[in-house]
């Protein structure tokens, strides 16, 4: 059960988690520093230069060069602490969204109103996520309708799930137990009940929990199926064979030329929207001869999809099997 | 702007200005000032368009080939022609030239509607062609990428549309005047609102300037 | 309403003064008052309009705060409640908070402050409130007849495609709103550039017509780009095109960019005039010159210039790249440097000074402390791994509340009192205020304080129902929230007292410098009776304090230091 006893701090359940904290507190330092030091002043001149009080020296110091000093002071001071903290933020930052090569990948589906997982196994499971505990988990995530956001407050994370588009994020937990998932952007009527539970589990446990529900296709291979099923085999033929379509072999993470004379990577996004709409960005040398998929797949299904295609590509090194 | 003081015969300095020097730099100040918010104000549709445009220029030219280019171009000259006429019926006002100034703002209103009536026509042609996506209508494109098509006919439509609305204003605000101008007010002192409103008509002549290309010239034909 | 008051203030109890013109008892139609151009007068029609909505987005509030004193729903519906958040927002920030100071004080004080007349567009001015009041009915009309329940930031695509409420109404009610800070923001910058006083020269100005100034640049300049952004938003809905809607090709990041590059800067449209409000409040009640003039001047600009480059600190974590991500963070930390020179100036003002625990400084020295909180606390939301954390939870609700209610409502609350001598020609109990302030202080910090704990903790904002273990913190924050109900409750009603009997106020009750001090309260239509001409540097305490002690007169009108403070 996730532990509802009152708290004022949340619990650390990542390894991210310490690291934003220990930058918290610093800014906590430095908030409680500032405002005791002005709330201080207030009330010490409040008190010694209080009207009735005639016994104060009211004389103008020398309020010149003086003055002009002491802003300087308060302008720099403020400055370099902030900048302290900027760069602080900015690298844990950087950290936080560039997940570790060899993440295990989560796909998630957000749509009005719950979460849907599935895992490299293929098991699926709905407004809850086991993940084993001390193996770095990435999560990749689409929404079917509005943005949602993944938020697990014990790992200190959180990220916007657009329509339309791939986003993603990581995390790696260092406590078993149950934490809880929000979604944190407002996106409709029962916004407050799309929540569910992180349950990390020890490694071994993970494997059997893995085991243990209903067996589904992992996405690379119900993608392969959906591939056959859907006719797309008949153009996107292997390589060496010439089709009338681009190879799908060792695409993803390629770079591809288009006929406009750009040039693009094949990430999860190109290759969404080429299914959706084929015509879009159109590989050069290529007639425009497939039709749009868009409304025929689910994202679900594209997400299979997409796995598929990634399996195809030669192990790169930024992505180990799982 | 001038305010009604006392009865009887106007005047021209309105009674919280001292002088009329200070009343004309005011209300110029004041009519700059309007104009930057209207440059914010289409800032915000000319992001949006650069945004979509770079997403996919070739379909963006492509879909741009659709328009009329004759038409946008008679419709620049026509504008230009009227914020001639407008200048003019600001020169009139000042030098108290008063069939002059009603001439010129008949012209201007005459070349405004042109405009607005070329405008409509291309309007229609495009609704008979299916290339109006709006309120559901049907959108037929036979090339490559309709989505981002569809996207450059939104933004032509918006874009147009909001300047066009502006010229309606404008033609309103030029009603008035020439009522008024057929009466003879508006001229010498009183000449600042013909002056206000010529700023504003060039304005709106300024935004075509930049809309007709970026309409209408993109993508060598 | 208010032509009933104005007779009674008109009434002159002593005999030894005559009966004298002003502003107030000019005329006292209905029409005299809807048709007036008068800049007083229609900041009188604003004080009345704006304490309206500010009573029916403090309702909304109020329902949304006992919802949430049990983690289930049980007071309202989850519709309801989304739809009362939204209108919570809606009301307070577009049609309270932006027009609050600039409409009402600096509409009544920007022309007195100068010397001037009236406003440059008198006229201009009135429109304003039109379409002010028209742009207000029309939205409480979408409110009434069933509500909208995006939130206030009306994010898309679920504003232009999935709620089902009266989204075009509100927006188009928004829309029209703008106009009215456009206009009125106009107003200002012409009239202080061109209408000032001979011999009042730019350092001569109060620091709250420099803080004017900065709010109108971002009114004019920011304003209409949450109308063009609402208007898509319409047109969205209205021509089902697809600007925003992914399904069409769409992008909703631009509209967040879009809604922000206003919305950010609408912040400091809030905050400045507050900032400005406590720089005439400090130095009047600590008797000697703002420490710092030119520093506290320059900063607001700073602050305008600023506000418009860091819209993209509410994108972190959606979706904007992460470099994109670390030039606003640092663009962010830049805008905190200028607040915190206002604050150090500010507390050093009073080193030194004769200070006077005065209403108006209660509410100063209460906005110092509590903007000080908001603004550090800022940079927390500033701190991108930290924003990531508290992004959309009650941390962000508690760090824009310190800065809007404890700052901007603090500051209004503040100035009112201060001017209401002048405005009303009537004096306040003072008693009976000071006790509301402190009331306003401690119930605010119950109210809101918790929300940074449940923020950290994870609580995310606009949630109606929650989990178990947020409760506590929870009832102590509408607990909070109660007693800050019973805080504005008084002054509401002590003000409206005192302007059938509260004492007849003397033009300058703080003897305080500045124009508007040296013309009787309420001042005549026509503000002076001959134009003030300035030799004196602003803020000159110790020459109205050393004329003061030996009684002789000042240098503009002699009138103005007649009475000594009537306060004790």
């Amino acid at each position: 059960m996730i532990d509802d006893g009152f708290r004022l701090f949340p619990e650390q359940a990542s390894t991210l988690a310490p690291r934003v904290d220990a930058l918290y507190f610093f800014l906590l330092g430095v908030a409680v520093f500032f405002t005791v030091l002005i709330a201080a002043l207030i009330v010490y001149f409040s008190i010694k230069y209080r009207r009735g009080n005639t016994k104060v020296d009211r004389a103008p110091s020398h309020e010149g060069g003086h003055a002009f000093g002491l802003e300087i002071t308060w302008m720099v001071v403020p400055l370099v602490i902030s900048m302290t903290i900027f760069a602080w933020g900015a690298s844990l930052y950087f950290l936080e969204y560039r997940p570790p090569a060899g993440a295990l990948e989560v796909r998630v589906v957000g749509k009005q109103w719950m979460w849907k997982f599935q895992h490299p196994d293929g098991r699926r499971e709905i407004n809850a996520l086991h993940v084993p505990l001390g193996q770095p988990v990435k999560l990749m995530m689409i929404s079917e309708d509005v943005i949602h956001s993944m938020y697990v407050p014990a790992f200190r994370i959180k990220r916007d799930v657009l329509p339309g588009r791939y986003s993603s994020c990581w995390f790696e937990a260092t406590r078993a137990g149950e934490f809880h998932l929000f979604c944190a952007e407002y996106c409709g009527t029962n916004h407050s009940r799309m929540i569910g539970r992180v349950v990390v589990v020890e490694p071994a446990d993970y494997q059997a929990w893995l085991g243990g529900g209903k067996s589904n296709l992992p996405p690379a291979e119900a993608g392969k199926r959906l591939f056959e099923d859907l006719r797309c085999v008949t153009c996107h033929v292997p390589l060496g064979a010439t089709g009338r379509c681009p190879p799908l072999d060792n695409l993803y993470g390629h770079q591809v030329k288009l006929s406009n004379g750009q040039t693009v990577t094949a990430d999860d996004d190109y290759l969404r929207e080429s299914i959706l709409q084929p015509g879009a960005k159109l590989v050069v040398g290529y007639p425009t001869l497939m039709p749009s998929f868009d409304g025929q797949v689910d994202e679900e299904q594209l997400i299979q999809l997409l796995a598929y295609i990634k399996s195809l590509a030669r192990p790169a090194p930024a992505e180990a099997p799982p | 702007m001038a305010e009604v003081h006392a009865p009887g015969t106007p005047r021209a300095l309105a009674h919280q200005f001292d002088d009329l020097e200070q009343q004309h730099q005011a209300d110029e100040l004041g009519m700059w000032l309007f104009l930057s918010t209207e440059i914010m104000f289409f800032g915000g549709l000319f992001l949006a368009y650069t945004i979509y445009r770079t997403q996919d220029e070739a379909a963006f030219a492509a879909a741009s080939h659709e328009l009329d280019l004759f038409l946008g171009t008679v419709n620049t000259v026509v504008l230009l022609g009227s914020s001639l006429t407008m200048a003019l019926a600001v020169f009139a006002a000042e030098n108290l030239q008063r069939r002059k100034l009603v001439l010129l703002l008949m012209a201007t209103m005459v070349l405004g509607c042109v405009f607005l009536g070329v405008k409509g026509f291309e309007y229609y042609h495009k609704y008979e062609h299916g290339l109006m996506p709006l309120l559901g209508l049907p959108f037929d494109w036979p090339g490559p990428s309709p989505g981002h098509a569809e996207m450059f006919f939104d933004l032509y439509f918006l874009m147009t549309g909001v300047h066009a609305l502006h010229m309606l204003i404008g033609l309103g605000v030029l009603c008035v005047l020439l009522i008024k101008a057929s009466r003879g007010r508006l001229l010498g002192d009183f000449s600042a609102p013909v002056h206000l409103t010529g700023l504003y008509w060039h304005f709106v002549d300024i935004v075509w300037v930049f809309l007709f290309p970026l309409l209408y010239l993109i993508g060598a034909r | 309403m208010t032509t009933i008051i104005a007779p009674e203030t008109a009434a002159p109890p002593d005999p030894n003064q005559p009966p004298r013109q002003h502003y107030l008892n000019a005329g006292y139609t209905v029409r005299s008052w809807l048709l007036t151009t008068d800049h007083k007068r229609i900041a009188i029609l604003f004080l009345v309009s704006i304490t309206f909505f500010f009573v029916v987005g403090g309702l909304a509030a109020t329902v949304v705060r006992l919802d949430l004193m049990t983690p289930q729903a049980d007071l309202v519906q989850t519709e309801t409640y989304n739809k009362l958040f939204t209108a919570h927002g809606v009301m307070m920030v577009f049609f309270f908070l932006i027009p609050s100071i600039p409409s009402v004080l600096g509409n009544f004080l920007v022309p007195l402050m100068l010397g001037a007349r009236d406003l440059a567009f008198p006229r201009l001015n009135l429109l304003s409130w039109y379409v002010y009041t028209i742009g207000g009915l029309f939205t409480l009309y979408a409110m009434l007849a069933g509500g909208v329940d995006t939130g206030w930031t009306f994010y898309t695509p679920y504003s232009s495609t999935y709620s089902n409420t009266y989204v075009m109404a509100t927006a188009v009610g928004i829309f029209i709103t703008g106009f009215s800070s456009i206009l009125t923001g106009l107003n200002f910058i012409v009239t202080i550039h061109k209408m000032r006083a001979p011999g009042l020269t730019w350092f001569r100005l109060p620091l709250f017509i420099w803080s004017i100034y900065a709010t109108s640049i971002i009114m004019v300049l920011g304003t209409p780009v949450l109308a063009i952004s609402l208007l898509l938003v319409a047109m969205e809905r209205l021509l089902k095109i697809g600007i925003f809607d992914p399904k069409l090709g769409g992008d909703p990041i631009l509209f967040q960019h879009l809604f922000w590059f206003y919305s950010h800067p609408a912040v400091y449209i809030m905050i400045l005039p507050s900032m400005g409000v406590v720089s005439e409040i400090v130095p009047c009640f600590c008797r000697k010159r703002p420490f710092g003039y030119a520093f506290i001047g320059f900063s607001s600009f700073a602050i305008a210039v600023f506000s418009f480059l860091v819209w993209g600190h509410h994108l972190f974590v959606s979706g904007q790249s992460i470099y994109g991500g670390m030039v606003f963070s640092l663009l962010s930390y830049l805008v905190a440097i200028p607040s915190a020179v206002k604050v150090f100036n500010w507390t050093a003002t009073l080193h030194k000074g004769s200070i006077s625990f005065d209403t108006p400084m209660l509410y100063a020295l209460g906005f110092i402390g509590l903007f000080t909180m908001g603004g550090l606390t800022g940079l927390f939301v500033a701190a991108l791994a930290v924003d990531v954390h508290v992004h959309d939870t009650y941390f962000i609700v508690a760090h824009f509340h310190y800065i809007m209610v404890g700052g901007a409502v603090m500051g209004y609350l503040g100035g009112i009192h201060y001017w209401w001598p002048k405005i009303s020609g009537r004096l306040y109990p003072e008693g009976w205020a000071r006790l509301s302030a402190i009331l306003i202080f401690f119930g605010f910090n119950l109210t809101f304080f918790p929300q940074y704990i449940l923020g950290y903790l994870g609580m995310p904002r606009r949630y109606h129902v929650y989990p178990e273990e947020f409760q506590l913190l929870n009832v102590m924050s509408s607990a909070g929230a109660s007693i800050l109900a019973l805080g504005y409750f008084f002054p509401l009603s002590y003000l409206l007292w005192s302007l059938r009997f509260g004492k007849i106020a003397p033009p300058n009750p703080w003897r305080a410098a500045g124009l508007e001090w040296q013309t009787p309260s309420p001042p005549p239509t026509e503000n002076f009776a001959e134009t003030p001409v300035v030799v004196d540097e602003a803020y000159d305490y110790q020459r109205i304090d050393g004329f003061a002690v030996a009684g002789s007169g000042a240098a503009a009108s002699p009138r103005s230091h007649r009475e000594e403070s009537t306060h004790g």
